[in-house]
């Protein structure tokens, strides 16, 4: 899960780390509000979304007077920026910045340890830099018996920090860090990013905050659980999903998949665009033989108006193949399918699923090729 | 031969009373794999599909020469229980539990970094198997034939597909390893390229990657020094979009890195046969 900077900022404020002075607020009114009795001006007007690309959309704005926090806002608020309504402003003090630096702590997969990236090219996309000028990005590991070496951190300082702006001391800079290993750690975070940093008055402030949350540490972080539903970019689909408890993800074309197994459902999108078909989803009804599970998972792909036709491929291993075609059928009968179908099961009790699909009026193929060139072919001959 | 466990292997299972534990148990015991001991705290001295249950993996370990476990212990308890096996001594440990919150893995791996005798395979794995010796996992055992085929594959189900068009085109397979989806995992795809290399029974491998991470181009630039053994690979994900987690933990195209169509050109490059869609593999090993 992603934390909106507010959020993030809050645990940043929260672990002793500056930020600027700002609030969030959901109203015109309480931004003007906010904009008067706290925070001042000039002032940054930020949208609050969870998806990148806010600045280039005219999401993030200046305002210096109270008229224009108004104005600026009535803008933002309600705005579209990728298919997210913006629901939230920051009110956020405008800092004087001399020099905008970039900061991250992230797990890297290949030495199985956190990593910090920094670079005094900050305020721009990490990525821009890497490419433009990789020579400005510096990285160091964080050992996990010795934590930050001293004399590597002290030659990144030096590397980083000897330029022009505002100086800053190694055992501030250092201990800003830890703080954010500490972020990283005890929230179960795999990114922990702040672009731009800057050093205001000797110490260092976080401008902008992005924190990616560890889906399989949230249970450890019930603080977090108010955030689900507002942080997510999700379609309609992928949330009756989750609420469901499968794994769900919209695609732009029409055969709708069911698929046990997360490498066999991207196995099987990627064969129906070898043969000239495409998906419109993703979806792992999982390894366990629940047959809820798939009257769930037909209800939400039915759901999806762009949908031709569906098809189902079921490797049957642990999961039992007749427990899918009693769900499948169970399903049917309770969600209206008009649908033309397109069915591959094989494995553990097979035979018995297919008598059970073959009495509600479905064919099962046991090749994977020949059920999704025909459910290509179903989702053209209606076109 | 064979990689990783065969017919001499002693297997622990961790969580042995566990729903999928038991049911699991039944299914290695059936294969005709050595399961030697289970483990429950608490359970001791109780008997788990005819396999005697101890309180502890180092119990176990003392009482049966354990040398090999199987972890089905619930995400919260995971991390701990792999630890428990790697002071216990044992030197293979697999674990098949999905959900382990990434930085307990970090810290595991830091700690098994001590032990270098130690190889954990997993989490979120389906465990490995060398057909007609010993099956340690949730794989479907009726879908393999003993042969010369190694397979080594971050998926589950994608595995057994692969698998049974192996299987069914004649084939057969030496061991299957699936080493896990998550984005911190024991052993790689390397480790088991290296291990296929130096068996005699192996005569080619098939490679299944997904998308996220670097491990596919890593694992080429590895077998463009080291292997002289025939390599298929196939890369699921060529139409995954970016930004989503594919229900793998690992499964992730992140700004711009960990794509298909880098990881399929960089197995190219060193000469790996690459499959565009999985029935394609057996005539890729022929």
């Amino acid at each position: 899960m992603k934390l909106l900077e507010y959020q993030a900022k809050e645990v940043f404020r929260s672990a002793g780390i500056l930020t600027p002075k700002e609030i969030m607020v959901m109203s015109l009114d309480d931004a003007v509000k906010a904009a008067e009795d706290v925070v001042g001006y000039p002032c940054v007007v930020k949208a609050q979304v969870p998806v990148g690309g806010r600045g280039k959309a005219g999401g993030v704005r200046l305002a210096k007077s109270k008229e224009e926090v108004a104005n600026i806002t009535s803008k933002i608020l309600g705005m579209d920026i990728k298919g997210c309504t913006v629901e939230k402003v920051l009110i956020s003090e405008a800092v004087t910045v001399s020099k905008e630096y970039y900061l991250s702590v992230v797990l890297h997969r290949g030495s199985k340890k956190p990593m910090v990236i920094i670079s005094p090219s900050g305020g721009v996309d990490i990525e821009e830099i890497s490419k433009t000028h990789p020579e400005m990005i510096f990285k160091e590991e964080f050992d996990m018996i010795l934590g930050f070496k001293d004399y590597s951190l002290r030659n990144l300082y030096k590397k980083v920090f000897s330029g022009q702006g505002e100086k800053v001391s190694f055992s501030v800079f250092k201990s800003f860090l830890e703080k954010l290993i500490d972020i990283y750690f005890k929230k179960d975070a795999t990114l922990v990013e702040i672009n731009p940093l800057i050093i205001h008055n000797g110490q260092c402030m976080a401008l902008d905050a992005k924190i990616l949350l560890d889906d399989n540490g949230l249970v450890f972080h019930p603080e977090f659980s108010k955030y689900v539903n507002d942080n997510s970019d999700e379609t309609e689909q992928e949330k009756m999903a989750r609420e469901a408890s499968l794994t769900y993800i919209s695609l732009e074309g029409d055969i709708a998949c069911m698929v046990n197994g997360a490498g066999l459902a991207m196995a099987t999108m990627d064969t129906i665009t070898h043969f000239g078909g495409s998906a419109a989803n993703f979806l792992d009804i999982g390894g366990s033989s629940n047959p809820e599970k798939v009257v769930n998972a037909l209800k939400i792909i039915a759901s999806n108006k762009k949908v031709k036709s569906i098809l189902i491929n079921i490797f049957g291993g642990i999961t039992r193949c007749d427990d899918i075609a009693n769900g499948f059928k169970e399903g049917i009968e309770k969600v209206k399918i008009d649908l033309p179908i397109s069915c591959r099961i094989v494995g553990t009790n097979d035979q018995e699923a297919k008598r059970i699909m073959n009495s509600i009026g479905i064919n099962v193929s046991v090749n994977m090729d020949e059920a999704i060139q025909n459910a290509v072919k179903l989702s053209k001959d209606g076109k | 031969m064979s990689i990783l466990v065969d017919e001499k292997s002693k297997i622990v299972v961790q969580g042995i009373t566990g729903r999928d534990g038991l049911f699991h148990t039944e299914k290695m015991v059936q294969y005709g794999t050595n399961v030697v001991a289970g483990v429950t705290p608490g359970k001791g001295g109780q008997l788990a599909y005819n396999v005697p249950v101890f309180n502890s993996v180092e119990e176990s370990v003392k009482a049966t020469g354990a040398d090999t476990s199987i972890i089905y212990v619930p995400e919260k308890f995971a991390a701990d229980a792999i630890v428990e096996a790697a002071d216990a001594g044992v030197k293979l440990i697999v674990c098949i539990t999905e959900g382990i919150p990434i930085n307990q893995m970090v810290t595991v791996q830091a700690y098994l970094k001590t032990k270098p005798d130690i190889r954990l395979i997993g989490p979120n794995c389906p465990g490995l198997i060398s057909p007609g010796k010993c099956k340690v996992g949730i794989l479907p055992g009726d879908i393999f034939a003993k042969g010369n085929v190694g397979v080594v594959s971050r998926s589950g189900t994608l595995t057994y597909e692969v698998v049974y068009s192996i299987t069914s085109s004649g084939l057969g397979e030496s061991t299957c390893v699936g080493i896990g989806g998550d984005p911190i995992i024991g052993t790689n795809f390397i480790d088991t390229l290296k291990l296929f290399n130096e068996d005699p029974q192996t005569q080619s491998i098939v490679l299944i990657g997904e998308i996220g991470g670097d491990a596919e181009e890593k694992a080429a630039e590895y077998i463009k020094k080291n292997i002289k053994k025939r390599v298929v690979g196939f890369i699921a994900g060529v139409t995954a979009p970016p930004e989503k987690r594919m229900g793998h933990a690992g499964a992730i195209i992140s700004q711009g890195k960990g794509t298909a169509a880098s990881k399929v050109e960089a197995l190219e490059e060193v000469g790996v046969r690459v499959a565009k869609i999985p029935s394609q593999i057996p005539e890729l090993l022929k």
